[in-house]
């Protein structure tokens, strides 16, 4: 219960600021919508082309939003030197690790949520007959995501070269959700029941709890680092 | 407390490295239940490393450093519920409103955030008025408060206090004195950091000089005069104080 309380008023502080200074939201708000300008560029009216290119496209969007807000995550504790703080808060530190990866899920899940719509509207897509299979690929790949986005946003909080070296580690451990939820998100698009891509959902939740249980246990000598 | 006979704060033969550089070299320093000390010594004389020790936030390259009888580098977790340290850093989230702070360091230690207990805390510091304000718009002086505040809510066994008075005006130095006075005779124990010859030396019962990463000097404050101290920290630092 103390765990779950910790984790809480972690992910509940880092929301309220964002709500209130709306430094990430507004920013990724704007990278999304440029992304899509530039992916319609890119591809044009060829509707062949772009269905092709879609799971792919969709997530390098989620990717690149995720890897600029993840990399903020410890952004706000190095101000006022509250890193210490939440090194000096007694209790296992691993409630601190939760408590920001359900803020960066949540904060994620949204811009995701906003760049899916933008990619409706821009595209002429019609995603709702999707949804369901869709919010659980989105769901499965934006938790593996975070996972890894939160613990690697921690080691590399105090690294000079943080945003070169961030996305540099992120990217590689990430390829089995990559891997998975473009497969998946491709099934899902074309209409394909779930059970088809079943495998590649195992993938991902198998991927997702090795990514939870590694972060869990190794936060505390991270934090302490 | 392992033992109620115990020095709240024991550092023994403690050095730290960083890398080629020896910051400090075989300190050794006790402070008692009810006793305060102060820590004086110039720039780079490893002051605010010897703190971080003690807050468990560095680690020594030998020696021990031992809390309420709990050692900082083998049991952390214990030391940590034990100390409250007010450093350079306010600790402090600045779109949060001061309530709102106290409430999240309060949760996020494992205790009880009762609105009556925030409340209380920031009266003591004299900021309930402004209670639901965002730290964002508060003096350099109120945020200091409000840190102070943090420290007084989690109601610590050991106070380690870098320069705890700058950014104070005359009223808030004046509740600091009294608030560290009662804290003391609470049975808590002092480990105060200042450059300041002043008044804030009042709080203090002994003064040590840290000079060449050792105590070079640990005397009762009574005993020393602000002439002889003045002589004496410029013996063991080498610089005018």
């Amino acid at each position: 219960m103390r765990f779950v309380r910790r984790a809480w008023i972690l992910a509940w502080k880092d929301l309220t600021i964002e709500w209130r200074a709306k430094e990430t939201l507004n920013s990724l708000f704007f990278f999304a919508l440029l992304l899509i300008f530039l992916f319609q560029f890119a591809l044009g009216p060829d509707r062949e082309r772009l269905s092709a290119a879609l799971p792919g496209l969709l997530w390098l969007g989620f990717i690149l939003s995720g890897l600029l807000g993840l990399g903020r995550t410890f952004a706000g504790e190095r101000d006022n030197d509250c890193w210490d703080g939440l090194r000096l808060a007694p209790g296992e530190k691993s409630a601190i690790y939760v408590g920001k990866l359900a803020g960066n899920l949540l904060l994620m899940l949204a811009v995701e949520a906003i760049f899916l719509l933008l990619f409706g509207v821009f595209f002429d897509l019609d995603l709702v007959a999707a949804l369901p299979g869709l919010a659980l690929v989105v769901g499965l790949g934006t938790l593996g995501l975070a996972a890894v986005g939160t613990l690697f946003a921690a080691m590399t909080a105090h690294v000079r070269a943080r945003e070169l070296l961030f996305p540099v580690l992120v990217l590689p451990v990430e390829v089995p959700v990559l891997l998975g939820t473009v497969k998946a998100t491709e099934a899902v698009l074309l209409g394909e029941p779930l059970g088809s891509v079943a495998h590649w959902l195992k993938l991902l939740a198998v991927a997702n709890v090795i990514y939870l249980t590694i972060g869990v246990l190794t936060f505390d000598v991270v934090l302490d680092g | 407390m392992k033992d109620a006979t115990e020095p709240l704060v024991h550092v023994t033969g403690l050095r730290k490295a960083f890398g080629a550089a020896l910051v400090l070299d075989d300190v050794s320093l006790s402070v008692r239940a009810g006793e305060a000390v102060a820590l004086l010594g110039a720039n780079g004389a490893g002051k605010t490393t010897l703190l971080r020790i003690l807050a468990t936030l560095a680690r020594p390259t030998r020696g021990t450093a031992v809390i309420a009888g709990f050692d900082c580098a083998r049991e952390p977790e214990r030391v940590r519920e034990r100390v409250g340290l007010v450093a350079h850093g306010t600790l402090i989230y600045e779109d949060l409103t001061a309530e709102e702070n106290l409430r999240f360091w309060r949760v996020l230690s494992g205790g009880q955030a009762l609105a009556a207990d925030l409340r209380e805390a920031l009266a003591a510091v004299e900021l309930e008025p402004y209670a639901g304000e965002r730290v964002r718009s508060f003096s350099a002086g109120m945020k200091r408060r409000l840190s102070l505040a943090r420290v007084v809510l989690a109601r610590p066994q050991v106070l380690l206090l870098d320069e705890p008075f700058a950014g104070l005006d005359q009223r808030g130095k004046k509740w600091l004195e009294e608030y560290l006075q009662a804290f003391k005779a609470g049975g808590g124990a002092i480990v105060m950091v200042t450059h300041s010859f002043g008044r804030q030396l009042s709080v203090a019962d002994r003064i040590a000089i840290l000079g060449g990463g050792r105590i070079a000097l640990d005397r009762p404050r009574p005993s020393v005069t602000a002439d002889e101290l003045a002589r004496l920290y410029a013996l063991h630092t080498e610089e005018a104080p």
